[in-house]
């Protein structure tokens, strides 16, 4: 496996100025995973202060706990040194790298590429106006979806699968073993590195007391953007497998998926919105803000739309939501890769190869 | 003129472990309580805001606590490390009461996290706070809000005033440049030592003090302390006397921490600015010798000293806050470290014609030892020859203060006509009641949490009376 090198920046070096520190103190070992790590080194290469930044959940516990914080001219501040970190080490990864600078920064940027998608679904179904099919399928047919969505889905994942390459070879991970998945997967589910060492939370929007909030939002988004995903899987299977089209029954396991799925992908998504405008920007990086705040509300859109399309079911509505939610659905796709959705790969991964440190 | 009454039935000076405890218990016990804090709130809890841990006794393994810690135990250590300096009476008072704290502690939103990396030798006798003191201050602080305790910073106790009848009545404070009056019918002074006062050091120690460097808050200059010793209150603790161990040279001159401290001294020959050597650096294990080198840096010329480490133990201790200078050449590290170059290439090179072969074991004492050298370093003696050379500067870095005010055992402070009937105090401004020399790690911020509970309830008691 060969090594990439990771190129000197300035964030680097002010995330390894502030580990040096506490690498001296080490009071906040029991907040996350991050100490530990950092605490089993003496000196930091660019590539383990790239592993730390994408460890960090940003949880900032460590930060209202620092004796060394600002004021003091320490001005220890991690969780944003590793923000900052973190952002950089995906724009790197990012291919083109060009987008990842726009989309994570650019609330706009995403807002144009929804409308830009949302255009294009329409011309679509004006281009290629069905002569059959129920339901939605009678706005834009089955096949023009796929033919749509394909190429929509697989040119991210593959963008996404070379970032993730080349991320696990900088940071030295191994031939990935069933068990490093299992506690990466319990460690992303329960959000450990949210709990706080104690499990009242993390200091996100509330300042130096702790909440479960966050976790919780982040849960109820994770698991609607999950459910969101086995019941569009769920309709393929019923479509190609079974042979039976949509529109599907409350009672069919698409439905069972999606309703729920949408209503925790948008609730939850709203949350983390409205937690991300209450917390003190200067704790993560600020220029990701705008970038930040656009990713969660166009999750929360994507559900928002998906559950109205079928509450409009039958209506003359139903042409209107359809483009809105394909191409709010267009637009999220295609900008993963760039946009704060990635950090869900890289956050994985580095959960995974913790997991392997640790064993 | 007949004054309003009081607002307030407890007023706290100082935020810390001890104010912060004695308020909470206070406000519990139904008083109204406002504590005052001289620092603004970045800056608040003194110096329990640089503190890790709090020693506490138990009969088994108890929270993060592994083993047992009995009464006796804990006071054999407190009497060995205080030459015997110690009210014995007080000291068991606080023994007994800190497995309470623990539980007051967590009942307050206080959590605790095993042992940190690199103190495993603590991991019976101290509990450690997750996230350190400055988490534990944040914690008390949210449930003192909770509780309606009004908590006002950047407000300096300029005068105690007492009066005709020996009892406390208002204090006089300044915030904002602006001189104001606040009645209460309590006071609990928790307000900390005065190592921040550099005045008031050099006058203990002379003028070589102002070298020192301040471990803790600069906020502790010792106003309320002073102004209650200048009224007729008791004092007790050695006026020259302060806690001081040797730390990095090149931390600031307030507000360091524990990341200031250095490892390397039982590793490395300590030299002093003329290059030479003047004690035993292998005299015993770092956590028992570290408070001694305060003093022995703090007595050589300029009271600085520098520890000198070659290739092979630059990774025998912990990560250093600021990495060692370093140099392939003893010559090239003297100019580094502005050290005059002949003199330490010649005490190295008799420090290390005096070492002798033998096993090296860095985790005990090994015997390995000089033969025939005056100073003589008497464990760990490897010649200093692998390069890369490292140096690393030392201060005499002050922890604290030993002088302060003679409590009872009900925290009540001693005054010129005896106790007080409504001043007590709790922390390192009372801490000298108990310890007369030496410390023992995590003690001063169980006296803290003991005395200021006892402090906040007869505070309470009295008030409400």
């Amino acid at each position: 496996m060969t090594e990439i090198a990771t190129p000197a920046s300035a964030a680097t070096d002010e995330a390894r100025r502030q580990a040096e520190i506490c690498n001296a103190c080490r009071y906040c070992e029991g907040y996350c995973s991050v100490f530990p790590l950092m605490f089993r080194s003496r000196t930091f290469a660019d590539a383990d202060i790239v592993e730390l930044a994408n460890l960090c959940h940003n949880c900032r516990g460590c930060y209202y706990a620092c004796q060394y914080a600002p004021p003091h001219a320490f001005a220890l501040n991690l969780p944003r040194a590793l923000a900052e970190v973190r952002a950089e080490s995906w724009q790197r990864y990012a291919w083109p790298s060009a987008l990842a600078r726009l989309f994570q920064r650019s609330g706009v940027a995403l807002v144009v590429a929804i409308v830009l998608a949302v255009a294009a679904i329409f011309l679509a179904m004006g281009a290629l106006r069905p002569t059959g099919g129920r339901g939605f399928y009678a706005v834009l047919s089955h096949g023009a979806m796929v033919a749509i969505f394909t190429p929509l889905f697989l040119l991210p994942f593959l963008a996404m699968a070379r970032g993730l390459a080349r991320y696990w070879r900088e940071v030295g991970g191994e031939r990935v073993r069933l068990a490093d998945l299992a506690a990466a997967t319990g460690g992303a589910a329960r959000l450990d590195n949210l709990a706080g060492g104690h499990g009242e939370g993390c200091n996100f929007e509330a300042g130096d007391r702790f909440t479960n909030t966050r976790r919780f939002a982040h849960q109820a988004t994770a698991a609607g953007f999950l459910l969101c995903f086995a019941a569009t899987a769920s309709g393929t299977l019923y479509h190609y497998g079974l042979g039976w089209e949509a529109p599907y029954s409350l009672f069919s396991l698409p439905k069972l998926f999606g309703v729920p799925g949408g209503v925790l992908l948008t609730a939850g998504a709203l949350a983390l919105g409205l937690l991300k405008v209450r917390a003190d920007p200067d704790l993560g990086a600020p220029d990701l803000w705008g970038g930040d705040i656009a990713f969660v509300l166009t999750l929360a859109l994507t559900g928002a739309t998906g559950l109205m399309l079928y509450a409009a079911g039958g209506t003359p509505l139903v042409p209107v939501i359809l483009a809105l939610h394909l191409g709010t659905v267009a637009a999220f796709f295609l900008t993963t890769p760039y946009s704060k959705m990635a950090h869900a790969f890289y956050r994985f991964a580095a959960l995974v190869r913790d997991a392997q440190r640790r064993r | 003129m007949s004054a309003p009454a009081p607002h307030y039935d407890v007023i706290v000076a100082g935020a810390g472990n001890a104010g912060l405890s004695a308020a909470i218990v206070a406000a519990e016990a139904g008083a109204r309580v406002l504590v005052l804090e001289s620092a603004p709130p970045a800056y608040r809890g003194g110096n329990s805001r640089h503190t890790r841990n709090f020693r506490c006794m138990h009969e088994g393994p108890l929270a993060v606590l592994t083993g047992r810690y009995g009464e006796d135990e804990y006071l054999d250590d407190l009497m060995r490390v205080t030459k015997g300096k110690t009210d014995a009476d007080l000291a068991r008072l606080v023994i007994r009461n800190s497995p309470d704290c623990l539980a007051f502690m967590r009942a307050h939103g206080v959590h605790f996290q095993p042992s940190l990396s690199g103190t495993l030798s603590l991991s019976r006798t101290n509990a450690f706070f997750l996230g350190g003191g400055k988490a534990l201050i944040n914690a008390y602080c949210n449930a003192a809000t909770d509780l309606g305790i009004a908590i006002a910073y950047e407000t300096e106790i300029r005068h105690v005033v007492v009066g005709e009848g020996g009892g406390f009545e208002a204090l006089e404070v300044e915030v904002a440049g602006e001189r104001r009056i606040v009645a209460g019918r309590t006071l609990v002074l928790a307000a900390g030592g005065f190592e921040a006062n550099l005045d008031w050091l050099a006058e203990a120690w002379g003028p070589a003090a102002r070298n020192f460097l301040i471990r803790g808050t600069p906020y502790n200059r010792g106003a309320v302390l002073r102004d209650m010793l200048d009224q007729g209150a008791a004092s007790v603790g050695d006026p020259t006397q302060c806690h001081c161990v040797a730390i990095d040279g090149r931390a600031p001159k307030f507000d360091g921490g524990i990341a200031s401290r250095l490892d390397c001294v039982p590793f490395s020959i300590v030299v002093n600015k003329d290059g030479r050597r003047f004690y035993d650096e292998g005299e015993d294990v770092w956590p028992k010798r570290y408070a001694i080198w305060g003093r022995l840096v703090a007595a050589q010329p300029d009271q600085v000293a520098f520890s000198i480490i070659d290739a092979k133990s630059a990774d025998l201790f912990m990560p250093s806050l600021y990495p060692p200078v370093t140099a392939d050449t003893l010559a090239e590290l003297a100019a580094k470290l502005g050290l005059p170059a002949a003199a330490l290439e010649e005490t190295v090179a008799g420090y290390n014609a005096a070492c002798r072969p033998g096993a090296f074991d860095p985790t005990e004492l090994d015997g390995l030892a000089t033969e025939a050298l005056a100073p003589a370093k008497t464990n760990w003696a490897r010649p200093i020859n692998e390069p890369p050379f490292c140096g690393y500067m030392l201060r005499p870095g002050v922890t604290f203060t030993y002088l302060g005010l003679k409590v009872d055992e009900s925290a009540r402070v001693m005054g010129p006509r005896g106790r007080y009937p409504n001043i007590w105090a709790a922390g390192e401004i009372m801490a000298g009641s108990i310890l007369g020399e030496g410390y023992l790690a995590g003690f001063g911020m169980t006296i803290g949490a003991v005395f200021g509970r006892i402090a906040g309830r007869e505070a309470a008691a009295v008030a409400n009376a």
